[in-house]
């Protein structure tokens, strides 16, 4: 009753048999075992899942594995590919934008989106991006002040000529 | 260019959080997260009634699903004993129903499968005949003589009551009540709501049944209290029991409980010899842990006509649901709810609290609370509001003439408490700076001419929090104390090791910083670890703000404790007497001579190579640090609002939150608690609410009707601080985790309540939404 899918997760391709009904987030945690996508919800409502699907954030634990058929799948653990932490990564934690941990994933991941669609986003847009994303500890603001410092640090690094990152 | 010297992480220092490195990649370690070999899985049948007797179940057909390794009934638990457990509050709980459900939700059968969705598979065949009863879901109601008795397998118990208890000075309290110029009367209701963590609870359950040792994976706030309670419920050797609570995706005290599925995952793994997962979906955490509140209560306030409290009376009925499970200390009936006097010199108070029994889930947990404080600071905060409006004076004006003056402490309060230390008027008075207060009064006055609703709120709060004493405080008997040992090894870094748990809060990098103050290592030394039994000293947990008022000082006080040896083996290495060694972060010198000193690494070094005679080796220590008192942190919260007249629609356009915890250890991670409870206590004034109908269905059951402020709703807050240390704790802190939803939902409301307390309008319960207030302004005939 398996059904064979091929999705390409944080570059690479991978193949697999999955029952049609599988959840997307479950084939992701518990069989690619990238554990930093959570669970808090279940009903889209938390965002805790939020993951890239050819670029788009979506909330993992209300898709099947199934339709990521041919897709690709970002997910927090392709951040920081090659060693060097994401500037959003370094920017939440410079600025408190986090204390459990739980949520941070998605909200990063949502953030990521945001800032490839809007690389200059106001306050405003920036809380209308991640309020598909709840957080119960930080009360916003120090993950918005994040998301606005991250893309100050993206719009810099973006400034620096080619070939002169290289070494960092 | 100036070179910025690096932080050591001293007390006062905004590092950076230490555990943030793994959360940022993705690589924290949640229950969920862990999966061992063989492991099982497990899923609940629970009750779609909220009153019913069973009559039989039939689970064959869910047993003969292929998948299914075992299905466990109430039955099955009772063979074992195990059917019932004790209450956080002297009670039983059923742990699978054996012979009623009493209210919607409740556990009913398990089933283990090797499979999560096969467990779920196998739930709706499970054949359960229930005989439907009429549920009772409110309090009052529950307390009639007819009502549905819902405990009556409880022997001696013939009605609904729960307990009664009294605080305070009943006779004292009605003569102030006969010497005063009027009684302010508010009657309100606090709400039940849910702390809703994002990561919901869960346990995996390993029991090896070759050593009968159990290790649990266990979303557990107080993972050493848990030992021992599963120690005492399961009947298992407790040094064969090891907690293990990794990292947890936020507590709020919805971990604090022992629920019904940790406690036969764990029966299931010991039958069954194989891992045991389970982790509870949204819906379940919503209808069957850890609720909060649910107060019914009844303020009334002796006064004087120039605004001076003479007394305060309070009767409030609880609701606790079907069992009695507050978690809080044993010697209290309603958690701290005395400290209802709040921060005002009040001469006299009596307290008259009863409980109820309702077809509800259970729970009553301290919802970033210390035990009951939220409603207290409430109802007071939302009766001195009451007051001004009544006798037509100034909010502020009406603290300010009855606050506890400074040199009142240490002040003994009508009920009972001894506050340690605040200045409540200057915290006040810098909130009304910071928002221009006399330019918003003057501002609200010509919106009132025009018609526009504006209302300043004001809350000045006072909390009671870092329990013990031990002797007057304890959980199920085990005293309130915390603890630390600190391990420094040869090359001059440490471990530092807690009996209190972080949800979030950051101790990893805080405690850290209390060790380097105390012994110069840098925080960035410190390994601080917590949450396995096994390898931390005993301790009470991480809830009501204790971990800062307990456990911090405990750190500090097993940092003096080393550093006292430490300065012995300074003196032997600078050849001089130990009387003569002083200690400046880190540096041991010869008083008079700070050029010849050894650091903290030497002398650790020391401790492993080059001891005075007659010496122990090593440089270790442990403390079980009993507070003598209560830390009682402060401040004041001021929020404006404009209210649309059409829609009743309500926008937060100010919070100011000024807040006194004593000394900030991380001023950055204080502010970050802040932040976080203002925003709960926003959800909570605005937003989060369980209720049930008639028949005891849950209506809060899910993010689509149970609602959490995001990112749009939550307001920007403005966050300043005044610092009034605490006398007794050894570095001046007090907990901060919970200030800001203890105080503010009193500033939200008193905010609406001062915009439409002109048309007589004169209180609104929570949550406060648009059609509440639309509906209030209907029948005060002002809505548009």
């Amino acid at each position: 009753m398996g059904r064979p899918i091929t999705v390409t997760v944080n570059g690479e391709k991978t193949s697999a048999e999955v029952e049609p009904r599988l959840l997307l987030v479950h084939f992701i945690r518990e069989r690619l075992r990238l554990t930093g996508t959570h669970i808090g919800c279940d009903t889209t409502h938390c965002g805790a899942c939020t993951v890239l699907f050819d670029g788009v954030p979506v909330k993992s634990c209300t898709m099947l594995a199934v339709q990521a058929d041919g897709r690709q799948l970002t997910t927090v653990e392709a951040l920081h590919a090659g060693g060097a932490l994401h500037p959003i990564q370094a920017a939440f934690k410079e600025e408190h934008g986090l204390q459990c941990g739980f949520c941070t994933p998605g909200m990063m991941m949502s953030s990521f989106a945001l800032l490839a669609e809007n690389p200059d986003p106001t306050e405003e847009e920036i809380r209308w991006a991640l309020s598909g994303n709840i957080c119960r500890c930080t009360g916003y603001m120090n993950i918005v002040k994040a998301v606005r410092a991250a893309a100050v640090q993206m719009k810099e690094a973006a400034a620096v000529p080619a070939g002169a990152a290289t070494g960092s | 260019m100036a070179i910025e010297t690096p932080l050591k992480g001293f007390v006062g220092e905004s590092i950076k959080r230490k555990e943030d490195d793994r959360f940022i990649r993705g690589k924290g370690n949640y229950v969920d997260d862990i999966t061992l070999p063989g492991m099982l899985h497990m899923a609940i049948l629970r009750s779609p009634f909220a009153h019913a007797r069973i009559r039989s179940i039939d689970a064959s057909a869910a047993q003969a699903l292929p998948g299914v390794v075992a299905v466990v009934t109430g039955e099955l638990l009772a063979q074992h004993k195990l059917a019932w457990m004790p209450t956080l509050s002297g009670d039983t709980q059923a742990v699978l129903a054996t012979d009623k459900v009493r209210f919607q939700g409740q556990e009913v059968a398990c089933v283990i499968a090797t499979d999560p969705y096969v467990a779920r598979d196998a739930l709706p065949l499970i054949e359960v005949d229930y005989e439907v009863l009429p549920a009772v879901v409110d309090p009052h109601k529950a307390l009639q003589p007819d009502a549905p008795l819902i405990r009556d397998e409880k022997e001696g118990q013939t009605s609904n009551h729960i307990y009664h208890w009294e605080a305070g000075d009943k006779a004292k309290t009605e003569e102030a009540f006969a010497k005063a110029d009027r009684v302010v009367t508010l009657e309100t209701f606090y709400p039940r709501c849910h702390p809703s963590p994002v990561e919901t609870c869960g346990i995996v359950a390993d029991v090896n049944p070759a050593t009968g040792h159990a290790t649990l994976y266990l979303t557990s706030q107080a993972p050493h209290a848990h030992r021992t309670l599963f120690a005492i419920v399961a009947g298992l050797p407790e040094q064969n029991i090891r907690i293990i609570s990794p990292d947890i995706g936020g507590g709020f005290g919805n971990k604090v409980p022992i629920y019904p599925g940790y406690v036969v995952a764990t029966a299931a793994s010991l039958l069954i010899g194989k891992p045991v997962k389970w982790v509870e979906d949204r819906s379940e955490n919503l209808i069957s842990t850890g609720f909060a509140r649910d107060f019914h209560m009844k303020g009334e306030m002796a006064v004087r006509n120039d605004g001076r409290i003479l007394g305060l009376r309070v009767k409030l009925l609880s609701d606790n649901g079907a069992f009695y499970a507050d978690a809080q200390p044993s010697k209290v009936r309603a958690g701290l709810f005395h400290i209802v006097t709040g921060s005002y010199d009040v001469p006299a108070a009596h307290v008259e609290a009863d409980g109820a029994y309702t077809n509800k889930a259970p729970g009553g947990v301290a919802y970033r609370c210390s035990f009951r404080v939220t409603e207290a600071s409430y109802l007071i905060e939302r009766l001195v509001e009451t007051a001004a409006i009544e006798l037509g004076k100034d909010p502020a004006d009406l603290r300010i003439k009855n606050f506890i003056q400074p040199d009142q402490f240490p002040y003994k309060s009508a009920t009972g408490f001894e506050y340690d230390s605040g200045q409540y008027e200057k915290a006040l008075r810098l909130a009304l700076e910071k928002v221009g207060y006399e330019d918003l009064r003057k501002e609200q006055a010509e919106k009132r001419k025009k018609g526009e609703l504006m209302g300043i709120g004001i809350a000045s709060f006072t909390e009671v929090v870092g329990a013990g004493p031990g002797k007057h405080y304890d959980i199920a008997g085990l005293r309130m104390f915390d603890s630390a040992e600190l391990r420094v090894h040869p090359t001059g870094k440490a471990i530092l090791k807690l009996g209190v748990r972080s949800q979030g809060q950051g101790h990893e990098t805080t405690f850290a910083q209390i060790v380097a103050e105390e012994l110069g290592i840098p925080a960035a030394d410190v390994e601080v670890q917590e949450g396995d039994t096994d390898n931390t000293p005993y301790g009470l947990g991480t809830y009501a703000s204790r971990s800062t008022p307990v456990g911090g000082a405990a750190t500090a006080v097993v940092s003096r404790k080393l550093r006292d040896k430490a300065k012995k083996i300074a003196a032997h290495l600078l050849e001089a007497s130990d009387e003569d060694i002083e200690f400046d972060h880190g540096k041991f010198f010869v008083r008079g001579s700070p050029s010849k000193s050894k650091t903290i690494q030497d002398v650790a070094f020391a401790a492993y190579t080059n001891l005075p005679d007659g010496m122990e080796a090593g440089l270790e220590g442990v403390t079980y640090y009993d507070p003598p008192n209560f830390t009682f942190p402060f401040g004041t919260y001021l929020v404006v609002v404009d209210i649309d007249r059409g829609t009743g629609q309500v926008k937060v356009r100010r919070m100011v939150a000024v807040d006194d915890c004593g000394v900030r250890i991380n001023p950055m991670i204080v502010e970050g608690q802040i932040h976080g409870g203002l925003a709960e206590g926003f959800g909570i004034a605005f937003m989060q609410l369980i209720t049930f109908d008639e028949e005891g269905n849950c209506l809060g059951s899910n993010f689509t009707d149970y609602l959490l402020p995001t990112s749009w709703e939550t307001p920007k807050f403005e966050t300043y601080e005044t610092v009034t240390p605490s006398p007794h704790h050894p570095i001046g802190a007090k907990g901060i985790g919970e200030s800001a939803t203890v105080g503010s939902p009193a500033a939200f409301v008193n905010a609406v309540i001062d915009a439409v307390g002109h048309l007589g309008i004169k209180n609104i319960d929570m949550p406060v939404t648009s059609d509440k207030i639309w509906t209030a302004l209907q029948a005060a005939g002002a809505a548009e």
